[in-house]
């Protein structure tokens, strides 16, 4: 529970109704419905409307957008960032700014706090999921598990798959675990055109070139005449469609399924365990 | 000098603006037909290419001097020619393919253009002629207008333009301030104008209607249609019949009781409103529970079509409210989701059919719908969101068809009429479950084109599945109403798009190409036998419209939301299509 803050008390005080206040609610950065179970509901219904399409139901994360019934979050802190976050956007990345996606009609201020504070109804102190040890991780990542042939934490590894640097702060541990041990069952997770930055995402391909080269990799980018490729080797290949000898892709990830006998359940624990703690950071 | 609420040319100083005008005057007093005074409208007697200044309008005391001045300032002239557009030319437009004088080029909604220059044999040809940045962000769905050589379209937060046609070179701009406290659903958008006499018509995203000089872009009257704060707006491309302009509103996503409008296009009064919820005591009525009809949506956001044989428009309607909800408002909620058939002078029901009763998916029925004849047959066809491409007979609304052209999975059985029904797993539960298509639809608002050559209607198609999950909200005034949530499936397929030919005598789809990713892009068919769309990757593609197969294709850098359109500019045939924020001409080198 959150403890009420000084200007929240005033408010309770003076008893004015929600709309009255809420600009200088947002002037003062503080969530004029802050523990309001009534709001948490009306905000429950604003969520899956406006955020859950990536945030997933319940807030607990789903393909780009992040789970937020951690505690801790990676861009916002207080109510106030994540009112600013919510009206602006995260530049950079997939968060639009309030009815910029072009689908919804946005949100109104109030409903704004709406959302925020049934984010905060939702909240978990502690990541249920840092139970492995994140050092053992770190070891198996850039080790053993081959993780960094093809992942970059932090500036380190290969290029081949997803940089998974912020990974551990966006996506719930169980679709971590998931994407180990069943890289292919979700490739892109099932993600509108409007949230994702390439719709092929990491699907797999081969094709054999005008020369008679045969290439394997990941698409980097397709259109209907032209393809963008990363071979295993993470050259790239730009190659019209028309000049190809022959063109296959896969919604088969390039990365091998870890079963229990590559990486214990232990061990995938302790990489989620790292992947956590870079990703909180 | 700040756009807003302004227009003009800025970049023209005062001295030169004067001497066009001199051009232009000395031009038409020596040089205009017989018996037609300053800004009288002239009667079209224009082939493909024909002039400005027709031989045949010479006739009389023009002596040999007078042909050779008017020679020397037809080439100015003709850069600054208005437009005079009657609503002759609108109901002959067939007459002047080089022009697009309405949203759909001609008042069937067909999307044809009788220009034949660029065809299959020299389509791989085509290169960009021009290119107009509108300096605005967001999507961009306007289709332009082409009269005389000079290009009017609209653009992002109620900005509107002229070009000339040939350069891409602008003429004027205007732009409406947008209210800061507005958020009209899905974007600051606008589809077109409308075009009669020298005046320009455009709905405002803060639910006005506007009429602007087309020779200056300066506001000639502003009509007020509805209050924007309760969630009425305007994205839609006015059609202009007679003298009176007609438009329909949006807001299905805010609870607002929709219609369509009528106003006098000299004074911008109202003539008259539709509204397609009806009210206490008309007929319909009692298809809403309660007070439901009160905020029943049911907008009118895309543009319909007009028979001048029989005085009639045609004009689609959108989703009840809420959109993806139907606990509160028990009935089949008329005239949501259907085609009215008004008497285009007063606005009076002719008949009506509803393509999704009591609709929960927000399966809009507003796509275009397209006017087909043949062997005495006088069709309507629409390409609907629900996933069915529905003929029926436009004397009278009765269905002659509905076939489905992509992947649904609410209806197996179809009633005694031949309309398919709703199976039982078809509402959106609290949990969420699968239904397709997905709330965006098996089509949308993209345009569709209908080739007179060969009988094919061409649409572009997403086959995407959603999980609805309802989300009860309340009413609120000007707050979202849907009522319900969708979401992609996590376990489904990755979506299909698709541009589609369907046979419109069978409902059969002939041909198809797949996008790399569904498109939002509309489709134009041309008499030089091709086929054009975008898709959403940025590609601008000319296709074989017998085969399909793409002949060529330009990378625009922006994923295409609108429909082209063809034109031509002495005797030169250009094919033009708004991507990302700007506008793209293209020809022949």
């Amino acid at each position: 529970m959150r403890a009420i803050s000084k200007g929240e008390r005033m408010v309770n005080r003076w008893g004015v109704v929600v709309t009255a206040f809420l600009c200088c609610a947002i002037a003062n950065a503080q969530n004029p419905l802050a523990g309001d179970a009534k709001a948490a509901k009306a905000g429950e219904y604003e969520f899956r409307i406006n955020c859950a399409l990536c945030h997933g139901l319940g807030a607990r994360g789903g393909g780009r957008g992040p789970d937020l019934t951690r505690a801790q979050k990676r861009h916002a802190h207080s109510d106030a960032d994540m009112f600013q976050i919510v009206s602006n956007g995260i530049a950079g990345t997939a968060m639009p700014a309030n009815g910029t996606n072009g689908q919804g009609v946005g949100m109104t201020d109030e409903e704004i706090w709406q959302i925020i504070t049934y984010i905060r109804s939702r909240e978990v102190k502690a990541s249920a999921a840092a139970t492995g040890n994140a050092d053992h991780g770190k070891q198996l990542f850039f080790g053993d598990g081959n993780c960094s042939l093809c992942h970059m934490v932090e500036g380190k590894g290969g290029r081949l798959g997803p940089d998974l640097t912020a990974v551990g702060g966006s996506r719930t541990h169980e679709s971590i675990v998931e994407s180990v041990r069943d890289p292919s069952r979700r490739l892109a997770w099932g993600l509108t055109e409007a949230t994702k930055e390439f719709p092929q995402e990491y699907e797999s391909v081969t094709v054999v070139t005008a020369e008679g080269k045969q290439v394997k990799g990941v698409i980097l980018n397709e259109d209907s005449f032209s393809l963008q490729i990363m071979d295993m080797n993470e050259k790239i290949y730009p190659l019209e469609k028309d000049k190809l000898r022959s063109f296959q892709k896969g919604r088969e990830s390039a990365m091998p399924k870890y079963d229990a006998d590559v990486l214990s359940d232990k061990e995938v624990e302790d990489i989620v365990a790292f992947l956590v703690s870079v990703g909180a950071r | 000098m700040g756009l807003i609420e302004k227009s003009g040319r800025p970049w023209k100083s005062g001295p030169f603006r004067a001497a066009s005008r001199m051009v232009q005057t000395m031009a038409f007093r020596l040089c205009r037909p017989q018996g037609l005074k300053p800004g009288q409208a002239r009667t079209p007697r224009r082939g493909a290419e024909a002039p400005l200044f027709h031989g045949p309008l010479f006739h009389g005391v023009a002596g040999v001097w007078k042909i050779v001045i008017c020679g020397m300032l037809a080439c100015g002239a003709v850069a600054f020619s208005h437009a005079q557009v009657t609503f002759e030319r609108l109901v002959s437009s067939a007459k002047e393919p080089q022009n697009w004088m309405t949203y759909s080029g001609d008042y069937a909604g067909r999307r044809f253009s009788g220009l034949d220059q660029i065809n299959i044999t020299n389509a791989r040809n085509l290169a960009a002629k021009w290119v107009y940045q509108t300096a605005a962000t967001g999507k961009l769905e306007t289709t332009p207008l082409v009269v005389d050589g000079i290009l009017y379209a609209t653009a992002q937060d109620n900005r509107a333009f002229a070009l000339d046609a040939r350069t891409g070179r602008p003429i004027w701009m205007y732009q409406r301030q947008v209210p800061a406290d507005i958020r009209p659903c899905c974007g600051h958008v606008n589809r077109g104008l409308a075009i009669l006499g020298d005046k320009v018509f455009m709905g405002t995203l803060d639910a006005h209607v506007i009429a602007l000089d087309a020779k200056t872009g300066a506001v000639v009257w502003d009509a007020t249609a509805a209050d924007y704060r309760t969630g009425y707006s305007f994205t839609v491309a006015p059609l202009v019949v007679k003298n009176l302009v007609i438009i329909g509103v949006s807001g299905g996503e805010y609870g607002v009781r929709g219609f369509i409008d009528a106003y006098d296009a000299d004074s911008g009064q109202r003539k008259w409103r539709f509204y397609t919820v009806p009210g206490p005591g008309e007929p319909g009525h009692d298809t809403w529970e309660g007070d439901s009809w009160k905020v029943g949506g049911a907008p009118a956001w895309n543009t319909g079509t007009y028979d001048p044989v029989t005085n009639q428009i045609f004009w689609p309607t959108g989703n009840p409210a809420p959109s993806n909800r139907g606990e509160g408002r028990a009935g089949d909620n008329l005239y949501s989701n259907s085609l009215l058939a008004l008497n285009a002078d007063t606005g009076q029901l002719k008949w009506y059919f509803q393509f999704t009763r009591h609709d929960e998916h927000d399966w809009d029925a507003t796509q275009v719908p397209v006017m087909i004849d043949g062997g005495g047959k006088h069709w309507i066809a629409q390409a609907n969101r629900n996933g069915f491409f529905y003929v029926l007979d436009r004397s009278t609304g009765k269905l002659i068809s509905a076939t489905a052209y992509g992947k649904q999975t609410w209806s197996d059985a179809k009633d005694a009429e031949g309309r398919p029904l709703a199976n039982k797993t078809a509402s959106p539960t609290l949990e969420g479950h699968t239904i397709c298509p997905g709330a965006l639809g098996t089509t949308n608002f993209m345009a569709p084109a209908y080739d007179p050559q060969t009988k094919l209607v061409y649409v572009s198609v997403r086959d995407q599945c959603d999980i609805f999950s309802t989300a009860p909200q309340p009413y609120e005034a000007g707050h979202a109403y849907y009522g319900s949530a969708y979401f992609p499936s996590e376990e489904a397929e990755p979506y299909l798009g698709f541009l589609k030919a369907i046979d419109p005598a069978t409902g059969e789809v002939k041909m198809k190409f797949q996008h790399t990713s569904p498109t939002w892009s509309g489709v134009l068919s041309t008499a030089g036998g091709l086929v054009f769309s975008g898709d959403a990757e940025g590609n601008f593609i000319a296709f074989d419209a017998a085969t399909l197969k793409p002949l060529w294709h330009f990378q625009m850098g922006g994923a295409v939301y609108a429909a082209p359109m063809a034109f031509a500019v002495d005797g030169k045939e250009y094919v033009a299509i708004a991507a990302g924020s700007a506008v793209y001409a293209f020809g022949l080198p």
